[in-house]
C-alpha cells in the first residue's frame, strides 16, 4: 500500500462516514481509494466542485455529528481557509489531510514542507488553532488517523494530517490497527432535528458586547488544555549530544541516518522529531536546550518550524537551518556534511 | 370569539431585528407554518445564509447551521448525503446564491442534490448597506452604483433560476413574489411543493426564488417596495413556474 491508501483505509476503520474531495497531485490515490472503498462499507463519497466546496460539505457532514474528513494539496489547501476558519468558530471536528507540495502558487508537485505555517497558525482569520500531526512513515499515515478522528471529537475541532508527497506516495508494508481509542464525549449539540429537546444551533457569529471574546477565552482555554495534554515527540541520543537535529515527517527520516553516521564519525549528535506540530513540543527542546549548544532545524521549507525552536530554545542555544525549498528535498549526505561542518571547527 | 390567525409553533414568539416592511419576516413565516403544516419539525435542518437572514435560527425553531457567506448548498450536500431520511433546506439571499455563492448552487442542481432552496431576490445586498447584487436591475440606483447599474461593466441583472433550469438535477424551480397577499400565498403553495419534493425523495433539487421588497436600500416606503416589485422586478424577473420535472 502506498501512504495515501494506507491513510485512506485507516480513516475507514476509524469509522470514517463522509469524504469529500477536489482531485490534486500528489494525493490523488485518496480520493481514488474512497471512491472505491466507501460506497462498498455504504458511506459516503462526493467529489466536489471544489476545495471551497469540499470543506463545507465537511462542514455540514460533521454539524449533524458524522465523522467526515477532506484530502488535498496545498493550493487546494489555501481555498479551504474560509472552511476551517469557519470550523474552529463553530467548533465542528473535522480531519483535513495536506499531502504538501512545492510552492508558492501553483508551484510544482514535488514533496515540499513548506505548509507548516499555514496549518500551525491557523491560517485562515481570526484567533484559532488546528492540531497538528505529522506522519513520518506510511505506518504512521496509518496509525495518525484513528488518534486525528478522537482528537478532532474529543476537543471540537480540525486536525491537520500534515504529509508530503513521498509519504504519499512510497510503498511499505503495514499493520492497520482496528481497536477503538479514546472515551469520546457524546455529540449532545450535533444537528439531528429537534426531537424531544430545544433546537440545536451551530454557529460562529456571536454578537453583543462581549460574546465573541467570550467565545474566543473559551476557544483559548481549550487549545491550552491540548497544549498541555497532547503534545507528540520522539527523540534520539539527546542527552549527551553537543548537536541536536530537529525534523518532522519525510526530513526526519532523512535526518536519522545521517544521525547515526555522525556518530560513527565520533560526533555526539542527536535528533528530535515533534509528532504534533501543533501543539509543538516546546518542554521537550527547551529542556534539551539547557545541555545543547547546537540545534540544527532540517526542513523542506525555507525555515518554518525554525521559528517554533527558536521559540523554544529562547537563547539558551544556537539555532540553525538547513532548508530545502520548492520541492528540494536533503540528502543523508547533505545533512551529514552540515552537521560536520557545524561541530568540528569546535573541536579543533 | 373565533381564532382566524395565530403564530405557527416553529415561528420563534419574539420580535425580529428586520427593518420595517421586509419581506426576510414574511418568508421566514411562510418556511415556519409549512415545516408545522408537514410535520417534520423534528427531523429538518434548516442552513441559514450569511445576509440579513443570518440569524433565522433565532426566529425559526428547528435545528439549524449558520454557514460560509454562499456556502450553504455545499453544506447542505454535506447534511443531506449522510442524513437522507433528514429534511434539509437552506434560505440564501441573492448575495449569497448569486454572487458569492455561484459555484455551489450550479453544482448542488447539477449534482442534484436532494435539498429545498429557498432563494430571497431583494435586488441588493442588504446586510452590507445596500450594495448591487448580480440581481440589481438596469438603472437602479444602489450603494455601489451611485448613478444607476449600467450593462456596460456591471452586466445584466442575472436570471439564476432560467440558467439552473438547463441542468437536469434541477427538478422544480417556481419565481414567485412577496408583493401581496395573493402573491404571497402562491409562494407558500411553491415553497411547500418544494419541501414535498424532497419528504417524497423525488431525486433532484428545488429552488423558489421570491422577490422580496427591501424599503431600506431602494429608498421607498414599504408600500412603494411592494408596487416597484409588482412594476419593475417582475419585467427583469417574471414570475411562474420555469420547471417541475415531477408534473410535467
Ligand atoms: C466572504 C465574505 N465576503 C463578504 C461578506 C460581507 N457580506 C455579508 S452579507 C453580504 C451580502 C448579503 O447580501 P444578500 O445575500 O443579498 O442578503 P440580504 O442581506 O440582501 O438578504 C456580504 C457581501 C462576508 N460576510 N463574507
Ligand atoms: S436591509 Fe433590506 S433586506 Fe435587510 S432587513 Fe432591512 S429591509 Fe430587510
Ligand atoms: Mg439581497
Amino acid at each position: 500500500m502506498c501512504g495515501n491508501e494506507a491513510l485512506a483505509e485507516a480513516a475507514i476503520i476509524a469509522g470514517l462516514d463522509a469524504y469529500f474531495g477536489y482531485p490534486i497531485t500528489p494525493q490523488n490515490e485518496i480520493p481514488a481509494y474512497m471512491s472505491r472503498r466507501m460506497p462498498e462499507e455504504g458511506r459516503v463519497f462526493v467529489q466536489s466542485e471544489s476545495e471551497l466546496a469540499a470543506i463545507n460539505m465537511v462542514f455540514g457532514a460533521s454539524a449533524t455529528g458524522k465523522r467526515a474528513m477532506t484530502s488535498s494539496s496545498s493550493p487546494g489547501i489555501s481555498l479551504m481557509q474560509e472552511g476551517l476558519s469557519y470550523l474552529a468558530g463553530a467548533e465542528l471536528p473535522a480531519v483535513v489531510v495536506n499531502v504538501m507540495r512545492g510552492g508558492p502558487g501553483l508551484g510544482n508537485i514535488a514533496p515540499s514542507q513548506a505548509d507548516y505555517f499555514q496549518a500551525t497558525r491557523g491560517g485562515g482569520h481570526g484567533d484559532y488553532r488546528t492540531i497538528t500531526l505529522a506522519p513520518a512513515s506510511v505506518q504512521e499515515m496509518a496509525d495518525c488517523m484513528p488518534l486525528a478522528f478522537d482528537l478532532a471529537d474529543q476537543y471540537r475541532m480540525t486536525v491537520i494530517v500534515l504529509a508530503d508527497g513521498i509519504l504519499g506516495q512510497m510503498m511499505e508494508p503495514i499493520v492497520l490497527d482496528k481497536k477503538k481509542r479514546r472515551k469520546l464525549p457524546a455529540k449532545d449539540w450535533a444537528l439531528t432535528g429537534a426531537t424531544g429537546r430545544e433546537q440545536n444551533i451551530v454557529r460562529s457569529l456571536w454578537l453583543g458586547e462581549t460574546a465573541l471574546e467570550n467565545h474566543n477565552y473559551k476557544l483559548q482555554a481549550k487549545y491550552e488544555n491540548i497544549q498541555k495534554n497532547e503534545v507528540l515527540c520522539e527523540q534520539y541520543e539527546v542527552d549527551d549530544a553537543e548537536i541536536v537535529v530537529v525534523a518532522y515527517g519525510i526530513a526526519a527520516r532523512i535526518v536519522r541516518p545521517a544521525v547515526n553516521k555522525a556518530r560513527q564519525a565520533g560526533i555526539k549528535a542527536g535528533w528530535i522529531r515533534p509528532i504534533t506540530l501543533w501543539p509543538f513540543p516546546t518542554e521537550q527542546i527547551s529542556r534539551a536546550a539547557d545541555q545543547m549548544r547546537i540545534f540544527l532545524t532540517v526542513e523542506m521549507s525555507n525555515g518554518q518550524m525554525v521559528e517554533d525552536v527558536k521559540l523554544a530554545v529562547a537563547g539558551k542555544a544556537a539555532v540553525l537551518l538547513y532548508g530545502r525549498p520548492g520541492g528540494g528535498v536533503p540528502t543523508v549526505d547533505e545533512i551529514l556534511e552540515r552537521i560536520k561542518q557545524l561541530t568540528l571547527p569546535a573541536k579543533r | 370569539m373565533k381564532t382566524v390567525f395565530k403564530r405557527t409553533p416553529t415561528l420563534k414568539d419574539c420580535p425580529t431585528h428586520y427593518c420595517p416592511g421586509c419581506g426576510h419576516g414574511i418568508a421566514h413565516r411562510l418556511v415556519a407554518e409549512i415545516i408545522d403544516e408537514l410535520g417534520i419539525r423534528s427531523r429538518t435542518i434548516g442552513i441559514a445564509p450569511v445576509g440579513c437572514a443570518v440569524l433565522a435560527y433565532d426566529y425559526l425553531d428547528v435545528d439549524m447551521i449558520e454557514v460560509p457567506h454562499g456556502r450553504p448548498p455545499a453544506v447542505a450536500t454535506g447534511m443531506k448525503r449522510t442524513n437522507p431520511d433528514k429534511i434539509i433546506f437552506s434560505y440564501q439571499g441573492d448575495g449569497d446564491l448569486a454572487a458569492i455563492g455561484t459555484a455551489e448552487i450550479i453544482h448542488a442542481a447539477h449534482r442534484g442534490e436532494q435539498i429545498t432552496v429557498i432563494f430571497i431576490n431583494n435586488a441588493v445586498f442588504g446586510m452590507t448597506g445596500g450594495q448591487m447584487a448580480p440581481t440589481t436591475v438596469l438603472g437602479q440606483v444602489t450603494a455601489t452604483t451611485p448613478k444607476g447599474r449600467n450593462r456596460t461593466g456591471e452586466g445584466y441583472p442575472l436570471q439564476i433560476s432560467e440558467l439552473l433550469a438547463a441542468l437536469p438535477g434541477a427538478i422544480y424551480l417556481e419565481r414567485c413574489s412577496l408583493h401581496n397577499p395573493a402573491q404571497i400565498s402562491k409562494t407558500k403553495k411553491a415553497i411547500k411543493h418544494a419541501f414535498e419534493l424532497q419528504i417524497e425523495g423525488a431525486e433532484g433539487l428545488a429552488l423558489v426564488e421570491v422577490l422580496s421588497p427591501c424599503p431600506t436600500y431602494w429608498r421607498m416606503t414599504p408600500v412603494k417596495a411592494m408596487e416597484w416589485i409588482e412594476k419593475e422586478m417582475t419585467k427583469v424577473f417574471p414570475l411562474g413556474r420555469l420547471k417541475d420535472v415531477a408534473g410535467e
